[in-house]
């Protein structure tokens, strides 16, 4: 077991898992009374493998990750209210609402983005790592992804080309053991992630995902790796989320007692019980951690709850770049937008659809959500807590299952 | 034409040590049609990076490396093998700078050529402008003279915006006058300007790519064999459309015909026939007239390409049907 590291950075660990936490439970409330929308994935019990890499990356370096990252930009640094708010698609969103829960992006801190296409952020990791080599920077990329992305094509694709080109990246698999429902074993030949890229020259290996210390040593060790030797790692970390694969998940692939047996290795919980048994903290720091998040949670919600709509003639804001050093301007071309053509027309032809889409959408507003079993959408729905409509009509796989 | 492309390319790199250029058989090999040729020798490997066979992970990691600074010129062998990278093309480049509100640019260039005539069948004759055309966030080139090619790639590599640069293998020997641009790197061509390739009152004929030599051809038939005066347009882009001199033309001559390469069904033809009637209806005197390739998948046999492929005389026709079917 890793060696406790000092005080303070037991305090900080501890702090950013405990604020993650808070702040997806509280965005599942948030969708449940329907102020966010989408879908939304959350990454509770995924804390310890989030907190634990982000802690051993320098500033210069990239993060790069999947749809469920809203733990990622917090601990990256991202301000919770901003994360929030983009939950809530306002202008003080991350995205300024363009992005919503699967889109997560802060350039500042260089949280590359979160990506809503399984795999689809492998390559550009490779990109990312090709620009520092190139610009001979130091900076190394992270790209986390889970464990159904391992089967794309991006993923073979892009390990070869990083071992290839010797970039500075890391791959860390979250495997959360399903890729939405399907388990592991059913939907990966080779179960034993970490040895997926072996074939490219990319060694692996597994570590405990719900360990903090443990994954902060992993990581900055294929860190290292990365920096000084331009070597790719890939790291499976084992971890598991406590709620559905999204917001709207019915969860029939798995038992109850799976997820108990779990939450009893909370990675929060354990981490904290550990530093106040070694006497590295106090339960009152415990505690005033937990205050801490609390508030922070609530100013977020606050916060979001009183930022602005997007006005409706941002809507076309940000699809070109207009004032590059290059010549082009798409309104340069065309003083007089042509109806149907295309961004040169803007704001008021689209103004006009966006008014009647708003008043639309007002209607709609009443604070339900779609029901998946009874619309028959496997990926709408509702949370677990209100599924007595769902167990009424569980797939045929569940039953089986109950019945063995 | 490949010379021109070429010669954007290095000027480009040799002005900023941004650009670099990927792609599969791109460096040693010189291109698979030859377009890279010697830039390998002059920038090196770490500029010129022959890929592995991963069409999407290469569009991805172009993506990535502009996002991080760079301004990636990234080849895809051909058209037909864009289709494997559509997922990096649409739902990450094009995305990006809008998803992110403006906090990333793509400025990426993805070179790919297309078309039909080489007797490559189904999979390697593609048009796919249509395609790329409908797709928000991008900017879709494609050039049918060495001038504009060089003027326009040079264009793109500067742009902040991701560029479907869209080249026709029949065009690659194609020869003609190219300014000279090294010496100040000044540019001449913007995005989004259409060229009057010859003046007309009768009919204006639009064409792109390879059948923006067609059009021209079947002008000089009308001209000569039929008292028809055609004004023939390139286009040149197609996101961002120069609207503008297209519809000037049609005030004027009030007949149209669009002449392209690809299929016909949501078309580059059907589109601007669309836009052309919504917005000059009352100048129209006949149906915009289209011609198009056949609504199948490019056949082997010399004889049936051929016939699939749009030639002068079906451009003769269509400028004839719309005089004739005039009101």
């Amino acid at each position: 077991m890793a060696v406790l590291p000092d005080a303070a950075t037991c305090y900080e660990l501890l702090a950013r898992m405990a604020l993650i936490r808070r702040f997806e439970e509280e965005a599942g409330r948030q969708y449940q009374r329907a102020k966010a929308g989408g879908f939304l994935h959350l990454a509770i019990g995924e804390e310890a493998t989030i907190v634990g890499t982000t802690s051993v990356m320098r500033d210069e370096d990239y993060l790069i990750g999947t749809y469920r990252t809203h733990g990622h930009a917090i601990a990256r640094g991202t301000d919770p209210k901003r994360v929030m708010a983009e939950l809530f698609g306002r202008v003080d969103g991350t995205s300024g609402g363009r992005g919503g829960s699967m889109h997560i992006f802060d350039g500042e801190r260089r949280f590359m983005g979160g990506y809503g296409i399984v795999g689809g952020n492998l390559p550009i990791a490779a990109g990312l790592a090709l620009s520092a080599d190139y610009k001979g920077e130091d900076a190394v990329t992270v790209c986390m992804f889970g464990d159904g992305a391992s089967n794309t094509g991006n993923f073979g694709e892009t390990m070869n080309l990083a071992a290839l080109w010797s970039l500075p990246v890391l791959f860390l698999v979250e495997n959360n053991l399903y890729g939405m429902g399907t388990a592991v074993e059913r939907h990966s030949a080779q179960t034993d992630l970490s040895k997926k890229a072996e074939g490219y020259g990319i060694s692996g290996h597994r570590i405990d995902g719900m360990d903090v210390l443990a994954v902060r040593e992993s990581v900055a060790e294929g860190i290292r790796l990365a920096r000084e030797e331009r070597r790719p790692t890939l790291i499976e970390a084992f971890t598991y989320r406590y709620r559905g694969h999204s917001a709207a998940d019915p969860e029939v692939y798995r038992e109850r007692e799976e997820v108990e047996e779990w939450q009893e290795k909370d990675p929060i919980e354990s981490f904290a019980r550990r530093c106040v048994e070694a006497g590295v903290l106090g339960e009152r720091e415990v505690q005033e951690v937990r205050d801490k998040a609390d508030a922070a949670v609530v100013a977020a919600v606050e916060f979001a709850d009183a930022s602005d709509e997007p006005p409706l003639d941002t809507l076309y804001e940000n699809l070109y770049v207009l004032d590059s050093d290059a010549w082009y301007a798409v309104d340069e071309r065309s003083p007089e937008p042509h109806r149907g053509e295309h961004e040169g027309e803007m704001p008021d032809a689209a103004r006009e659809l966006a008014e009647a889409g708003a008043a639309y959408a007002a209607q709609q507003d009443d604070g339900s959500r779609p029901n998946p079993a009874v619309d028959g959408d496997a990926e709408l729905g509702v949370e677990p807590e209100v599924s007595e409509e769902v167990e009424d009509i569980v797939p045929p796989a569940q039953q089986r299952r109950g019945e063995s | 034409m490949r010379e021109a492309l070429r010669d954007a390319m290095a000027e480009e790199m040799r002005r900023d040590e941004a650009v670099l250029v990927m792609g599969e058989d791109v460096a040693v090999f010189q291109g698979a049609f030859k377009v890279t040729e010697g830039l390998l020798d002059e920038f090196g490997e770490r500029r010129v990076r022959d890929t592995p066979i991963s069409e999407n992970t290469i569009v991805g990691a172009g993506i990535g490396a502009a996002m991080g600074g760079l301004r990636p010129i990234v080849e895809l062998m051909t058209v037909n093998f864009s289709l494997l990278a559509l997922d990096q093309i649409i739902n990450h480049a094009a995305a990006i700078p809008y998803m992110f509100n403006g906090q990333a640019r793509v400025p990426m260039v993805v070179r790919m050529p297309g078309g039909g005539g080489h007797q490559l069948g189904p999979t390697h004759s593609h048009s796919l402008e249509a395609l790329f055309l409908q797709v928000p966030g991008l900017l879709v080139a494609c050039p049918s003279t060495p001038a504009d090619g060089k003027a326009l790639l040079k264009a793109a590599i500067r742009d902040d915006n991701p560029v479907i640069f869209i080249e026709h293998e029949s065009l690659y020997g194609a020869r003609g006058e190219v300014p000279d641009t090294a010496e100040d790197g000044s540019l001449a061509l913007r995005f989004g300007e259409a060229a009057v390739r010859r003046e007309g009152g009768d009919v204006t004929i639009v064409g792109i790519l390879k059948m923006a030599h067609i059009a021209e051809d079947a002008a000089r038939v009308l001209a000569d064999e039929h008292k028809v005066e055609a004004e023939v347009i390139d286009p040149r882009t197609l996101r961002p459309l120069d609207l503008d001199t297209i519809l000037e033309s049609v005030r004027k001559t009030n007949r149209a015909v669009i002449v392209e390469e690809g299929w016909p069904h949501g078309g580059v033809g059907a589109n601007l026939a669309t836009l052309i009637t919504e917005q000059a209806f009352d100048h129209l005197d006949a149906p915009v007239q289209r011609v198009t390739g056949a609504d199948v998948h490019m056949p082997y046999s010399r004889r049936l390409e051929q016939a699939a492929m749009p030639h002068e005389e079906h451009v003769v026709k269509a400028a004839l049907a719309a005089l004739e079917g005039s009101i």
